[in-house]
C-alpha cells in the first residue's frame, strides 16, 4: 500500500505532463480552456459540456457576490474570527416610531456557501483533469486509426456499459447532499461557537480553533470530560448488556419453540412478533407510562398497600426516578422489545445446524444444555458474528428505547450540568446529542457536532476491533462460490 | 419418558409466562382505549365503563386523522422511492464491476458510523429555507427519509448476490445490455426482497420520532402521529390524553400490524438475510 500510493500519484503527474507535450494546439489550449481538445476530435457534446462547467465556475467564482465573497467572508479556520461579517442589530425607525431589526449575516449561511465554494473548487479540479484524460484517449485512439465514441454512443453506454452511472446517480447524490455535506458541515461546526446564544443570526459565532476540544479533558465537577466518560460509559454498559442478554435470551427462546414435541410453534412466534410490527413509540411510551409511579404499576402497587403512600407523594419509588432501577429496567424492557426479533433470526439459523452434530453429541451422552452451549452457541456465533457487530452499533445508537422510556431522566446528580448541558443517568450520548440541539436555550451545537465525531471514533474503533476477532470476516466473493 | 413431558411442561410454562408478558402491554392498550369514566392513569385494567368515547374524541376534537395521513403519505413515498434507490444501489454493487465501486462502498460503511440525525443541524435550516419544515415538513421527511436510503444497501445487495451470475452471463451471450439484465432478468427474480424493501420503507415513518420532531416542532398540521402523540402522554397532558393516546395506539398499530403479519414471511427472510451476511 505505502509503496502504491506515491507511484499512482507520480504516474499522475507524468501522464499530465507527457499529454502537454505530445498534444497538439488543441490539447494544450484544452489546460486552459476546458473541452477544447474534445471539441477538436469531433467530441461536440462532451467538448461544450467542459467548457459550459468552466464558464459558470468562472463567473459564479468572480461574480461580486460569488464564491470569492463567501470565501472571504467565511474566513476558514482563523481563529478568533467571525463567520460572516455584518453583525445584524436592532435600529430604530424614526417613521413607524418602532424598533426593528436590521439583518446582517447569518452565519450558518456564510458557512454553508463557503463550504460549497470550496467543494465547488475541488470539483474544478477534478472536471479539469478528467477532459485531459479525455484529450489522452482522444489522441491515443485517433493514433491507433480507430473512431471516437460519439454522444450517441455515450448515450447508448448509459443503459448497457456504463449502466452504474445511471444506477447510481440518483442514491449518490442523495448521499452527497443530505449525508456527505451535512457530516463535513458538522465537523466544521465543532470548531466554532454555534449555540442558542450565537446562533448566527442575532449573533454571529467564531472560529475557536481547538478550544472545544480541550474543554472536553477537563474531568473536574462540571467538566465536559467528566460528563463525557460517565455518558459513555453507561452507552457502552447498555449497549454491552442490550446486545448479549438480548442475543442470548433470543436464541434460548427460539431453541425452546424449536424443540422437539412443542406444539402450536407458529402460535408462540407470532405472540413475540407483534412486538416488532407495532410502532415502537405506542408500545415504548405506553410501557413507560405504565411502569411510572403514578401509572398502572404504581397505583396497583398503592392499592395492594405494597408501598407508602408518602414515598409515592414524594416521587421516591417510580422507577424512573431511581438512575440504579432506571437503568435496570431499561435493560429488562429492552429484552422484551429485542427478544423477537433474535428469536426469528436464530430460528432460520438453527434449521441449518447439521443434525448429526446433535446426534454424535447426544451418543457421548451430553444432555440439552450442554448441546446448547457446545453445538448451538458456537454454530450461531459464527453464523451471525457479523450481525453482532451491527446489532452492537444499533444500541449505542439506540435512541428511541431510551427517549422515549426515560427520556434521559433521571438527573446525574454526580454530574449535574456541564459545560451548560444537563445529564441524565440514562442519557445514551445519541439521546444527550439529541437533547442538546432541540433549539431550547439549552442547545450546544458545537458541543453536540464534537460529540459527534467522537461516536464516530468509538465505533469506527470497535467496529475495527471486532472486525479483525471475527472468525467469518468474509471475503465479498467468496460465499459466492 | 416421564422426564421429558416434565421438560416439555416446564417449557409450556415458561412460553405462556413469556406470551403473558408480551401481551400484556397490546391487551393493556386496547383494554385502557375503551375506558369511559376516566381519560388518567388508573390501578386497573379492565374499565368499569366501557365505550367509544376515546375514539368519537380522537376523531372529531383532535389533529390526528391529519397526523394519520401525513404520516400514510410519507409511508407510500418512502416505499416506493426507497425501493428505487435501495435496488438500484445493491443491484450495481452486487452485479457489476466498475472503477470506484470498492471506494463507495468503504465510504458508505464510514459515513454509516456518524450519528445519522447531527445531519439535519445543517439540512433543518436549509429546509426551513426551501419551505419544507412545517406545514411541508412530510414532503421534506420523504426527502430526508430517502436521500440517503442508498445507504442501507446491505440486505438487498445480500439477496442479490445469492440469484447465480450465470443467468447474467447467459443473456449477455444472447446480446442483452446491462439494463435489460436488469429489468428481464433479476427483477423478476427479485420479488422477495423487493416486498421486503418496500415493507421495511412503509413502517419507517410510523415508528419515526427523532427525525420527525427535529423537523415539526409547533405546527401541527405536519406531524406524524409519532411527534404528535408523543404530546399526549407529556406530564402536562397525561391527565386528560392518556385513554386517548391509548385509543389513537390502537389506530396506528391496526394497519401496520395487519400489513406486517400478512407479509412476515418476507420480512423472515430479509432480516434473516441481513443477520447472516452482515
Amino acid at each position: 500500500m505505502e509503496i502504491k500510493k506515491p507511484n499512482r500519484l507520480f504516474r499522475w503527474i507524468r501522464e499530465i505532463l507527457d499529454t502537454f507535450r505530445q498534444g497538439n494546439w488543441a490539447v494544450k489550449t484544452s489546460f486552459f480552456v476546458f473541452g477544447v481538445g474534445n471539441l477538436y476530435y469531433g467530441q461536440i457534446a462532451r467538448g461544450l459540456l467542459f467548457l459550459l462547467f468552466q464558464i459558470v465556475f468562472l463567473v459564479y467564482m468572480f461574480l461580486p457576490s460569488g464564491g470569492l465573497y463567501w470565501l472571504g467572508k467565511t474566513k476558514f479556520f482563523q481563529t478568533g474570527a467571525t463567520v460572516g461579517d455584518v453583525q445584524g442589530h436592532e435600529a430604530f425607525h424614526p417613521v413607524y416610531d418602532t424598533a426593528y431589526w436590521v439583518p446582517g449575516d447569518d452565519s450558518v449561511k456564510v458557512l454553508l456557501y463557503g463550504l460549497l465554494t470550496l467543494l465547488f473548487i475541488l470539483a474544478f479540479f477534478w472536471t479539469w483533469r478528467q477532459q485531459i484524460k479525455q484529450c489522452r484517449l482522444c489522441m491515443d485512439i485517433t493514433a491507433r486509426g480507430k473512431g471516437l465514441p460519439t454522444a450517441g454512443d455515450d448515450l447508448r453506454g448509459l443503459a448497457d456499459r456504463d449502466f452504474h452511472k445511471t444506477l447510481l446517480a440518483l442514491p449518490v447524490l442523495g448521499i452527497l447532499f443530505f449525508t456527505v455535506l451535512p457530516i463535513i458541515y458538522m465537523i466544521l461546526i465543532a470548531f466554532t461557537s454555534y449555540d442558542a446564544n450565537h446562533d448566527g443570526y442575532a449573533n454571529l459565532f467564531t472560529w475557536v480553533g481547538f478550544d472545544h476540544f480541550n474543554a472536553l479533558l477537563d474531568f473536574g465537577t462540571g467538566g465536559l470530560g467528566l460528563a463525557f466518560g460517565e455518558v459513555l460509559s453507561w452507552t457502552l454498559m447498555w449497549a454491552f448488556f442490550a446486545t448479549f442478554t438480548n442475543y442470548f435470551l433470543g436464541i434460548l427462546v427460539a431453541v425452546l419453540i424449536n424443540k422437539r414435541g412443542i406444539r402450536l410453534k407458529k402460535f408462540w412466534r407470532t405472540i413475540l412478533v407483534l412486538t416488532i410490527a407495532i410502532p415502537q413509540f405506542v408500545s415504548l411510551l405506553y410501557v413507560s407510562r405504565l411502569l411510572d409511579a403514578t401509572g398502572f404499576l404504581g397505583k396497583l402497587l398503592l392499592k395492594w398497600n405494597l408501598i407508602p403512600k408518602a414515598m409515592l407523594a414524594a416521587n421516591q419509588l417510580s422507577l424512573w426516578s431511581n438512575p440504579i432501577a432506571a437503568r435496570i429496567t431499561l435493560i429488562l424492557v429492552n429484552i422484551w422489545v429485542g427478544i423477537p426479533y433474535i428469536m426469528l433470526i436464530a430460528t432460520g439459523i438453527l434449521m441449518n445446524i447439521p443434525k448429526d452434530l446433535y446426534e454424535a453429541a447426544r451418543i457421548d451422552g451430553a444432555n440439552s444444555f450442554q448441546q446448547y452451549v457446545r453445538i448451538t452457541m458456537p454454530y450461531m456465533l459464527f453464523v451471525t458474528g457479523p450481525y453482532l457487530l451491527t446489532s452492537f452499533v444499533g444500541n449505542l445508537n439506540n435512541f428511541n428505547v431510551i427517549y422515549l422510556l426515560t427520556g434521559g431522566n433521571p438527573l446525574n446528580t454526580q454530574v449535574g450540568v456541564a459545560g451548560g448541558v444537563s445529564v441524565g443517568s440514562t442519557d445514551l450520548l445519541i439521546t444527550w446529542l439529541y437533547r442538546m440541539t432541540l433549539g431550547s436555550a439549552e442547545s450546544k451545537y458545537y458541543l453536540a457536532s464534537l460529540i459527534g465525531i467522537l461516536v464516530f471514533l468509538v465505533v469506527a474503533i470497535l467496529s475495527l476491533i471486532v472486525y479483525n476477532m471475527i472468525p467469518s470476516t468474509r471475503s465479498e466473493e467468496d460465499f459466492r462460490g | 419418558m416421564s422426564k421429558k413431558s416434565l421438560t416439555n411442561a416446564l417449557i409450556y410454562l415458561l412460553l405462556a409466562a413469556m406470551a403473558v408478558i408480551w401481551l400484556f402491554p397490546f391487551v393493556g392498550i386496547v383494554l385502557e382505549s375503551f375506558r369511559v369514566e376516566t381519560r388518567a392513569q388508573v390501578g386497573y385494567l379492565f374499565p368499569k365503563e366501557w365505550g367509544l368515547d376515546n375514539y368519537r374524541h380522537l376523531f372529531q376534537n383532535t389533529d390526528f386523522p391529519r397526523w394519520f395521513l401525513n404520516t400514510g403519505f410519507m409511508g407510500v413515498a418512502v416505499a416506493v422511492l426507497q425501493t428505487v434507490f435501495i435496488l438500484s444501489m445493491s443491484y450495481a454493487l452486487s452485479r457489476l464491476r466498475f472503477r470506484g465501486r470498492r471506494l463507495l462502498m468503504n465510504s458508505m460503511l464510514i459515513l454509516g458510523m456518524f450519528p445519522g440525525f447531527l445531519t439535519l443541524l445543517l439540512i433543518y435550516k436549509v429546509f426551513v429555507d426551501l419551505g419544507l419544515t412545517m406545514e411541508n415538513a412530510p414532503i421534506g421527511l420523504v426527502l430526508v427519509y430517502v436521500a440517503s436510503s442508498g445507504m442501507g444497501y446491505y440486505v438487498a445487495k445480500g439477496f442479490l448476490d445469492t440469484i447465480p451470475k450465470t443467468l447474467d452471463e447467459a443473456a449477455r451471450v444472447d446480446g442483452a445490455t446491462r439494463a435489460q439484465v436488469f429489468y428481464k432478468i433479476i427483477l423478476p427474480l427479485s420479488s422477495p426482497i423487493i416486498i421486503y424493501t418496500i415493507l421495511m420503507g412503509f413502517m419507517a415513518p410510523w415508528g419515526d420520532f427523532m427525525l420527525a420532531s427535529y423537523l415539526i416542532h409547533e405546527n401541527s398540521a405536519g406531524m406524524n402521529v409519532a411527534v404528535g402523540m408523543y404530546e399526549w402522554v407529556s406530564k402536562t397532558n397525561l391527565n386528560h390524553m392518556y385513554t386517548i393516546f391509548c385509543a389513537a395506539g390502537v389506530v396506528v398499530a391496526l394497519p401496520v400490524i395487519t400489513l406486517f403479519l400478512s407479509l412476515q414471511r418476507y420480512y423472515v427472510e430479509g432480516v434473516t438475510g441481513g443477520a447472516v451476511k452482515g
